[in-house]
């Protein structure tokens, strides 16, 4: 029994006949694989149950606010580049993608030098005419091990476009690559995607960003809009990537951010997710490290504020000897904010030498503010190193009063020691310019 | 010619009177010595003054320029031109000194205008070269991992960057070496002026050899029982504690001193 009513809470606004109508727009050079994958993605999204109470994978997560109905799919709407909010501003990128509601709407081309070595930042929609058989391998190819098995369908069926980035072996690309992915926010759905493979001994830096502007009514008053994104991250044989994922989404947007990281043979991932936006935001997060010397680093910064809700699922698997991982997430909690952080992870029985750490730390700055945390382990192999932990904490009064003693505001005083409780996870991205940036899109948090 | 008056100032923590009835006024240009034994609320009337919330203020009056600041929050007090250089700073770990310093003097301008960033950076260099601290200090976070000498030379630092109308100093000289004390004392020598008046806190004479003060006063039990000159602080150092004291046994508890 497959059918679905129209107006099942399980499929919402992505009706088969919403379906029919995202396929019918697809170009004509897409590849049947193309089209077979998001016609089996729908049908498993439409067969999978919404996150039930019992689901271990969403203990602490508010299931009755995941609604899907009232949305508009992206292909019915016509974007345009006026509605990007540029709050984000990187300078000296190398290169630059904005799609605006699943459009490519604007770009910035690579350097000649980068494009003449095979560096290719492009679209998936250019990437099947140009890259048909690395786009097939690595395009939502990994497990989904996190609990949104039915949002990752939805993701697979309704992505329309997003970011192809290829950086060829040996090449390196200093400055970053920046996707902006747009919503112009009011109903809308996107299904963002970023795609990055790099090959062996190849190197860049690349931001994500995903942005829109925050609607005049308050939190909770409407629908609000709809965020189904992912990324696939693949680093080669001895490649080193550095990932920037910063999320501010309108205060009104219920988003899925479903992040997966391959790597390989001494190979350097360093992703750190920027969570500021968004009524009830959840990212997961699967690390696979699949052959010696791979080294993940998954670093995040959030600051829930007002009634959001943010929730993190994490999962580092070492499948290899002598791998190493390193996780650090910190939250900074206002109002009647809540946070979820689980985390786990999984040694395989050959996986000897396995070297991880995992650690959350929730700095509350109200006693309304909710902090739940699921740290976990699970270790086959017998000559490992991991630890993991979670703390919370207050701002301690001592230090709020010397802040103030100097003329400080309140106010800003509570602003500079979350930035300092911050620091130790900027500080890690080597990128000055970058840190830069992102403090500044977390001050938009404060103001 | 600014002032700041204390009248007759009585402060509680947790309901235990600390500070039982202290008047005194400071002008512009006047550095005053507060001596006196451990515990006898020296520093519980600098942090009073400051503003800090676990101290309660039970009766008297604090007034700068003849206005009274007990109803200003610590930010408003400090902005109006108080400085407290505390005893213990505390440490800040991921704001670093030139962040801070910026958002101290960004705080002290008109809503809507920016701080000039490149001289801000050129007196800051200027102060920092003055009280000898490297350069390389102004990313790091503040206070964190400091030496003694080094906390109390960035207390000093910050005085100088916000140019106070008054300085209440509390056991400055606690810590540092005779190498840092000299910095230090030099480092407020250069600020004394016509413009900045100081109330300084200290349990030793030591401090009084190289920030000479034109008043000092002996606190015992909540209050100035005895105020003099210079010559007051080498006569403490001779005599110790225990004379004051017992010349207060021999009287009736004197009445509170005030400078004028």
């Amino acid at each position: 029994m497959s059918s679905t009513s129209l107006s099942s809470p399980a499929v919402g606004t992505f009706t088969p006949e919403a379906f029919a109508a995202h396929l019918a727009a697809q170009p004509a050079h897409a590849p049947a694989w193309w089209l077979e994958r998001k016609r089996t993605a729908h049908a498993r999204f439409a067969e999978l149950p919404m996150p039930g109470p019992t689901d271990e994978g969403w203990r602490f997560s508010s299931r009755e606010t995941l609604t899907l109905a009232g949305f508009v799919p992206s292909t019915a709407s016509a974007a345009t580049g006026a509605a990007v909010p540029l709050l984000l501003s990187v300078e000296q990128a190398t290169a630059a993608l904005t799609f605006c509601d699943g459009r490519l709407v604007s770009r910035q081309a690579l350097p000649a030098d980068l494009a003449a070595r095979g560096v290719v930042v492009g679209t998936l929609q250019e990437a099947l005419r140009s890259h048909p058989e690395l786009l097939r391998e690595h395009f939502l190819s990994q497990p989904q091990k996190l609990g949104s098995e039915k949002f990752a369908a939805l993701h697979a069926a309704f992505v329309n476009d997003g970011a192809f980035i290829l950086v060829p072996k040996g090449v390196e690309v200093r400055d970053p690559i920046v996707v902006t992915h747009a919503s112009s926010g009011a109903g809308t759905a996107v299904f963002p995607h970023t795609l990055v493979i790099l090959e062996e001994q190849a190197r860049a830096i690349v931001v994500d960003a995903f942005l829109s502007p925050d609607a005049p009514t308050p939190v909770g008053a409407r629908a609000g809009a709809f965020a189904c994104g992912a990324n696939d991250l693949y680093a080669g044989h001895g490649a080193q990537l550095t990932y920037v994922a910063a999320q501010r989404w309108s205060l009104d947007t219920l988003s899925f951010q479903l992040n997966s990281t391959v790597v390989r043979r001494d190979a350097r991932v360093q992703s750190l997710n920027l969570h500021l936006g968004g009524r009830q935001a959840r990212h997961e997060s699967l690390s696979q490290l699949q052959a010696p010397g791979a080294f993940s680093e998954m670093l995040a910064v959030t600051v829930a504020g007002d009634t959001q809700e943010f929730d993190q699922r994490t999962l580092q698997i070492h499948q290899a000897p002598h791998t190493k991982s390193d996780l650090l997430y910190k939250n900074a909690l206002l109002d009647r904010a809540r946070t979820t952080f689980s985390g786990l992870i999984v040694v395989d029985p050959d996986a000897q030498k396995t070297d991880a750490y995992q650690s959350n730390r929730n700095l509350m700055l109200s006693d309304d503010a909710e902090a739940n945390s699921l740290p976990g382990l699970e270790i086959q192999a017998n000559d490992v190193r991991c630890t993991h932990g979670a703390t919370s904490s207050r701002i301690d009064p001592q230090q709020l009063f010397y802040l103030e003693a100097r003329g400080i505001s309140p106010a800003k005083a509570r602003e500079l020691l979350v930035f300092g409780f911050f620091e130790e996870v900027l500080d890690r991205l080597q990128h000055e310019g970058l840190h830069e940036s992102l403090r500044q899109l977390i001050a938009t948090r404060f103001h | 010619m600014s002032s700041l008056e204390i009248r007759d100032l009585h402060v509680a923590i947790d309901s235990k009177e600390i500070v039982k009835g202290l008047s005194l006024t400071i002008r512009s240009g006047e550095v005053h010595a507060i001596m006196g034994p451990n515990g006898t609320g020296k520093s519980t009337l600098s942090k009073a003054i400051a503003g800090h919330p676990d101290y309660t203020i039970t009766q008297g009056d604090v007034l700068l320029d003849g206005k009274s600041i007990l109803e200003q929050e610590p930010d408003e007090r400090a902005r109006a031109g108080l400085f407290l250089a505390f005893q213990y700073p505390s440490e800040i770990p991921g704001v670093s000194i030139a962040n801070f310093l910026r958002a101290a003097l960004q705080a002290r301008l008109a809503e809507g205008e920016e701080l000039d960033a490149t001289a801000y950076y050129k007196r800051l260099y200027q102060k920092m070269d003055m009280l000898k601290i490297d350069r390389k200090f102004t990313s790091r976070s503040v206070n964190d991992g400091f030496s003694g000498g080094e906390k109390k030379r960035c207390e000093i630092l910050q005085m100088a960057m916000l140019e106070p109308k008054f300085a209440l100093m509390d056991e400055t000289d606690s810590g540092l070496d005779i190498d840092a004390l000299r910095i230090v004392s030099d480092g407020v020598n250069a600020l004394r002026g016509p413009g900045l008046g100081i109330l300084m806190i200290t349990h030793y004479q030591r401090l009084l050899n190289h920030i000479v003060p034109d008043y000092v006063h002996v606190m015992y039990d909540g209050r100035i029982v005895k105020s003099g000159d210079k010559t007051l602080a080498l006569e403490l150092e001779r005599r110790g504690y225990d004379w004051v004291k017992q010349e207060l046994a021999a009287a009736a508890p004197a009445p509170a001193t005030t400078h004028a």
